[in-house]
């Protein structure tokens, strides 16, 4: 609202609506209320125990006074192409529960600024499967801290998942990397990997082609934070 | 279309009619008359704005005043006086920390929040828990300076909000 890119005739506050707070961490799931805010993510000893990349991204997002307001709800919902939490979600297959339905990560973000969310759509929890390690790593724009480029990589058992925001106009899964890590969990197996810039961003800050630049490295430095490099 | 509200800030009760796209700074600054709290961006960067709500560190510019019905305010108004500085803002003076001025209210609203929810701080830990303040002036060299010799003090004198 405050950017300009709605003018609402009615807002609703969600803040009051009792069932979206709280975190549950356990049985191979952290579940988060889409009220709880960045700060209390990044603060929460249990999201740190089980699923600590998702608690260094909570903590990296914007500023502290950011993190104090800031929603995860708000942040799904809204699909910002720079935001964080779309990695995760993306990159661990996490599950939006809404107020009527269940939505899979793969089929959840759909453009820039636009989900799979219907008009009137309620997002109340997602649901983080908890891999056997993960790790995010992003290009902050150095004024805001959004995602220029941002690579989540998670291992589940071998099978590899990577999320990949801030290049492209919503959050998508780098399937290219997923297949040479699978074979190859190293950073160096990245390398090779084509990431063509076709339908990247490209803004003052950042062409397609750095952007997609920025993905490989990203992603090198994610895997090798993985492998505890 | 004008919401009623009730908002305490600085301790002090005020029952609010305010159009519904009010946001929290220009309540503070244009209703209350609080000009200490001051707006230095339209992209919710600068942190000049910083208050504490119901004891958080908030940007006054990001929050729709209709959205904060009941809730505690505190501005830099509140903290200290001139005779009875708060802890921080006696070191943001020993310190040199300040030159306009223009950004030191948020820097200390926020200084002060940081200072509570994560003692132990270190140089680094300083810079990065005031990532949502910009300062034009100082090179934040001393900012730095300031606020570790503050945490202290802060421990011995909460003070205000
Ligand atoms: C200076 C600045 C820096 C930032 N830096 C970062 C960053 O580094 N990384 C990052 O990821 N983000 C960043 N953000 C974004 C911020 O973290 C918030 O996540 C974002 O502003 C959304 O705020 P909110 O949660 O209050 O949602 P709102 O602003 O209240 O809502 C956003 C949208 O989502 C909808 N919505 C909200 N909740 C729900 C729900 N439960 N169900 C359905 N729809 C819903 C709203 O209708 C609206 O359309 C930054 C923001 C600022 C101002
Ligand atoms: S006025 Fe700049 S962050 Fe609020
Ligand atoms: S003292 Fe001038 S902006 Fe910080």
């Amino acid at each position: 609202m405050k950017q300009r890119l709605a003018a609402p005739s009615d807002v609703i506050d969600l803040a009051g609506v009792a069932g979206m707070g709280g975190i549950e961490a356990g049985q191979g799931v952290v579940s988060i209320g889409a009220g709880v805010r960045h700060a209390e993510v990044a603060g929460s000893p249990a999201v740190r125990g089980v699923l600590p990349a998702l608690s260094a991204l909570a903590g990296g997002i914007g500023d502290r006074q950011v993190r104090h307001l800031g929603t995860l709800g708000g942040s799904v919902a809204n699909s910002d192409p720079a935001a964080d939490y779309p990695a995760a979600v993306v990159g661990l297959g996490a599950t939006i529960e809404t107020h009527c339905r269940r939505i899979a990560a793969d089929e959840y973000f759909v453009d820039l600024f636009e989900t799979a969310l219907k008009p009137g759509e309620i997002v109340t929890r997602v649901h983080f499967p908890v891999p056997d390690r993960a790790a995010y790593r992003k290009f902050a724009h150095p004024a805001s801290g959004y995602a220029v480029v941002g690579v989540l990589v998670a291992d589940f058992g071998g099978n590899i998942r990577v999320g990949i925001t801030g290049a492209g106009p919503c959050a998508f899964r780098g399937t290219a990397f997923e297949q040479a890590l699978a074979d190859d969990l190293r950073p160096e197996a990245v390398d090779g990997v084509p990431v063509p810039d076709a339908g990247f961003n490209s803004d003052l800050f950042a062409s397609a082609e750095y952007r997609a630049h920025l993905v490989r490295v990203m992603a090198r430095r994610a895997v090798a934070d993985l492998l505890g490099r | 279309m004008a919401v009623e509200i009730t908002l305490t800030v600085n301790g002090v009760a005020h029952a609010l009619a305010i159009p519904e796209n009010t946001l929290l700074v220009d309540v503070l600054r244009e209703h209350l008359g609080l000009k200490g709290t001051h707006v230095g961006c339209d992209t919710s960067q600068c942190g000049a704005c910083t208050v504490h709500l119901d004891g958080r560190a908030v940007k006054a510019c990001s929050v729709l005043a209709c959205q904060i019905d009941g809730c505690e305010v505190t501005t830099i108004e509140g903290i200290g006086s001139v005779d009875a500085l708060h802890p921080m803002q006696a070191a943001f003076r020993d310190h040199h920390a300040l030159q306009c001025g223009f950004c030191t209210p948020g820097m200390i609203m926020s200084a002060i929040d940081l200072v509570r929810r994560s003692a132990p701080l270190d140089r680094a830990g300083v810079r990065q828990g005031l990532a949502g303040n910009l300062c034009r002036c100082t090179g934040y060299h001393n900012i730095v300076d300031a606020v570790l010799a503050a945490a202290p003090h802060m421990t011995e004198r909460q003070g205000g909000g």
